[in-house]
């Protein structure tokens, strides 16, 4: 591959001539990941595009259907992930040659420019798996930024939906739902911090050993950073209930509900690391929430999960009342009940994780 | 692709020479053109929504800087939420220097236009309503700018919301005026926000006409230098609608104007008329709080000249038989909880409960007749208001 990048750069020149009058370059997909596509910047063909109209163009699939990762796509898993309707979801971080992920401490990995990371949203089982979209993350270098790309129904091209879309499917509850891809602002609503567009997902607390040392050994990583406060596996019985529940928060809400999120006029701090009860909900009252709030008059009322707005809001799955607002159509039941238990569990004035 | 280079060059001048105009109308696929048309936009440009009715199912949301959005009127360029099945309000905006003018909202299932952290915004003649009327399953706010500096408001209606019609929230150097809030649970509400000038508009029907608040525990709090001047407040005698737990919920029924907490408010030749509880009141936060930043008492409060027709003449309060038969039929203009400090124009008729501590409720009251001082000094309207080159956008 190294050989081909070379190959490719002495050539692009001249490629860029040929290739001018070819306007719709991405009808060929390239034999490589295309960099300048990740970074915005000039490709093959002379032409820029900042949002390229296919996945295909990016090349990170050797296939058209997106099936087979270039092996320089590292595969990762969050311990406790986002919640999409159930959606299964497979991850990839690629990190263009020569560059290197560093740890931040628990939080964020700081991903250099150029990196892509990949997302594709997928419902049903071995032969009937369907992709439904993939979302693309790429720091370029006045930023990150985020595009939706929609699979289409013969699951053989991925093009990008600016304005998103609904599609109608069964959720792996078997429930009908008009799923929402998600349009390009949509995208920044939730992944947003002071106004800027950043990654949410891979945080190394939110990652296991085992991921981050797959970084490590791709030569992605600059050494796998110590995690004195990871968050549990979702699904781990043997897990605190308050670990479980902080954590679904910190995956599903947190990148609103922080000081310079979308939603920090509320107040409402779910971040895994806030120690204080009452900036994550504990008899905090409701800001802003109108008939969110349902008629409870605080977000947690410790030992009542009937009473608080956080349970009521999770459990709607209508407009204005649902939470989150973006991201998904159905109810997750499961999240529900543990946030449930986890309040009724909880003593007047506790609240923290561990 | 030119287009974006020349693009980055005018962002970095900040002039817009290239402005574009994009044209959209309503029909099938009106929700991917319009949204696809705020996502591409550059700024500068102009969105005309021409006349008709827009069917979404899905919230909008616009994220470029110094984009017009301009629709046909109020009654002519219609985005029906009726049908919404996804997002949080209609329209979000998330950019500075936006316009948006000459259109409206139905039905949006949470709030109407939210516009956060989006500095020096102007909503003109911009229409949010919920159709059927007062209704606790109606969204929360019709227009809600929060986090920003630099709010005009101007020439709005917003009926029926179940919060508050216009809400500027943690903001500072605001205008609402010539604008209409009928049916709602708050017309106009002013909250943890500064350098707020309230003028000029018309609050009828709602539960309680104009409210100034501060809150705890919020990210901006410190709410003051407040001017209310010159509103019509008329008959805000709708039973309060809005769902339980929140602060609006607590409104009673025939409010007109409405300080809680807040620091240097000028209440002013407004004409406040047929409102059952009170006319004015000027009352300290009521719950308990944690927050240490957090002052919740009305801080040099001034109730200037207005013109007080009926009212406080079926209050909603504890009491209210004993507190009628003793001021003979209805309560003066004036309700002060007596925490804090408040000053009023010689001739003011008001009375006091005369509360000694702020959180523990009205059962210390001790009701007499509002003797409050005379202002000391003219009230320092100095930086009230939105930033003069809102106007001109609209000029």
């Amino acid at each position: 591959m190294k050989r081909a990048f070379a190959f490719f750069g002495l050539a692009a020149g001249a490629l860029a001539l040929s290739l001018a009058a070819t306007r719709d370059a991405s009808a060929i997909p390239p034999p490589f990941i295309n960099d300048a596509a990740i970074l915005g910047e000039m490709q093959l063909d002379g032409e820029v595009r900042v949002m390229p109209r296919t996945l295909r163009e990016y090349g990170f699939f050797l296939d058209a259907a997106g099936r087979y990762p270039d092996l320089r796509l590292i595969p990762y898993e969050l311990n406790t992930p986002l919640w999409s309707d159930g959606a299964d979801k497979l991850r990839y971080i690629y990190v263009p040659e020569g560059k290197m992920i560093e740890a931040s401490g628990e939080g964020l990995l700081r991903f250099p420019v150029g990196t892509a990371i990949i997302k594709t949203f997928a419902f049903g089982e071995g032969e009937d798996q369907r992709y439904i979209e993939t979302r693309v993350l790429m720091h370029r270098a006045d930023g990150w930024i985020a595009l939706p790309y929609r699979w289409n129904a013969e699951q053989t091209e991925a093009t990008l939906a600016l304005a998103g879309g609904r599609i109608d499917l069964t959720t792996p509850q078997g429930e009908a739902i008009s799923y929402r891809i998600p349009n390009k602002n949509q995208c920044k609503t939730c992944h947003s911090l002071d106004g800027a567009v950043v990654p949410i997902g891979p945080k190394a607390r939110n990652m296991s050993p085992a991921v981050l040392g797959r970084l490590e050994s791709a030569g992605k990583l600059a050494g796998v950073p110590e995690v004195d406060h990871p968050m549990p596996q979702w699904g781990d019985d043997t897990a605190p209930t308050a670990a479980l529940a902080r954590a679904y928060l910190d995956a599903n809400c947190a990148h609103c509900h922080q000081p310079g999120g979308g939603a920090s006029n509320s107040g409402l701090d779910l971040r895994w690391e806030q120690q204080d009860p009452f900036a994550i909900g504990v008899n905090k009252h409701p800001v802003a929430a109108g008939r969110g709030a349902g008629g409870m008059l605080v977000s947690i009322e410790p030992g009542n999960p009937d009473a608080s707005i956080i349970v009521h809001r999770m459990d709607s799955n209508e407009p204005g009342v649902a939470m989150p607002e973006l991201g998904r159509s159905s109810v997750d039941h499961k999240a529900v009940a543990l946030i449930r238990r986890w309040i009724a569990e909880m003593a007047p004035a506790a609240g923290r994780p561990d | 692709m030119i287009r974006l280079t020349l693009a980055a060059a005018l962002l970095a001048s900040s002039a817009p020479l290239l402005a574009e105009t994009h044209t959209i109308t309503a029909g099938d696929g009106a929700q991917e053109r319009l949204q696809e048309t705020l996502i591409l936009a550059e700024p500068g440009d102009e969105i005309v929504l021409e006349a008709g009715r827009y069917v979404l199912t899905d919230g909008l949301s616009l994220d470029v800087d110094g984009v017009t959005v301009r629709g046909a009127g109020m009654d002519g360029t219609v985005l029906d939420f009726t049908t919404q099945a996804g997002a949080g309000e209609g329209l979000l905006v998330t950019s500075d220097n936006v316009t948006l003018r000459d259109f409206a909202l139905e039905n949006p299932k949470g709030d109407g236009i939210k516009s956060k952290g989006a500095d020096n915004i102007v909503y003109y003649r911009i229409r949010v309503t919920w159709t059927n009327g007062p209704d606790a399953s109606n969204g929360a706010y019709g227009i809600y700018p929060v986090e920003s500096t630099g709010v005009l408001v101007d020439g709005a209606k917003v009926t029926g919301a179940s919060d508050a019609g216009i809400y500027v929230g943690q903001s500072n150097l605001i205008t609402v005026r010539n604008s209409i809030a009928e049916a709602n649970v708050a017309g106009i509400e002013i909250e943890n926000s500064r350098n707020a000038l309230v003028e000029h508009n018309i609050a009828t029907r709602n539960t309680g006409g104009i409210l100034v608040f501060d809150l705890p525990g919020l990210p901006v709090m410190g709410g003051g230098n407040v001017i209310v001047a010159n509103n019509l407040v008329v008959a805000n005698d709708t039973p309060n609608f809005a769902p339980p737990g929140n602060i609006v919920a607590g409104v009673r029924r025939g409010t007109g104007i409405m300080v809680m907490a807040n620091d240097n408010v000028l209440i002013e030749d407004n004409i406040i008329d047929e409102n059952p509880t009170a006319p004015i009141m000027v009352i300290a936060y009521t719950m308990g709080f944690e927050d240490e930043r957090y002052n919740p008492l009305p801080r040099d409060v001034v109730v200037g000249n207005n013109l007080y027709g009926t009212g406080g003449d079926d209050p909603q309060l504890d009491g209210a038989d004993m507190l009628l038969a003793a001021f003979g039929g209805a309560l003066p203009p004036v309700l002060w909880d007596g925490l804090g400090s408040i000053y009023a124009v010689e001739g003011t008729a008001g009375w006091s409960l005369n509360l000694t501590e702020q959180g523990k409720g009205l059962g210390a009251a001790n009701p007499s007749p509002l003797a409050a001082p005379v202002p000391a000094a003219e009230f320092d309207r100095s930086g009230i208001g939105a930033p003069a080159e809102l106007d001109e956008r609209i000029g």
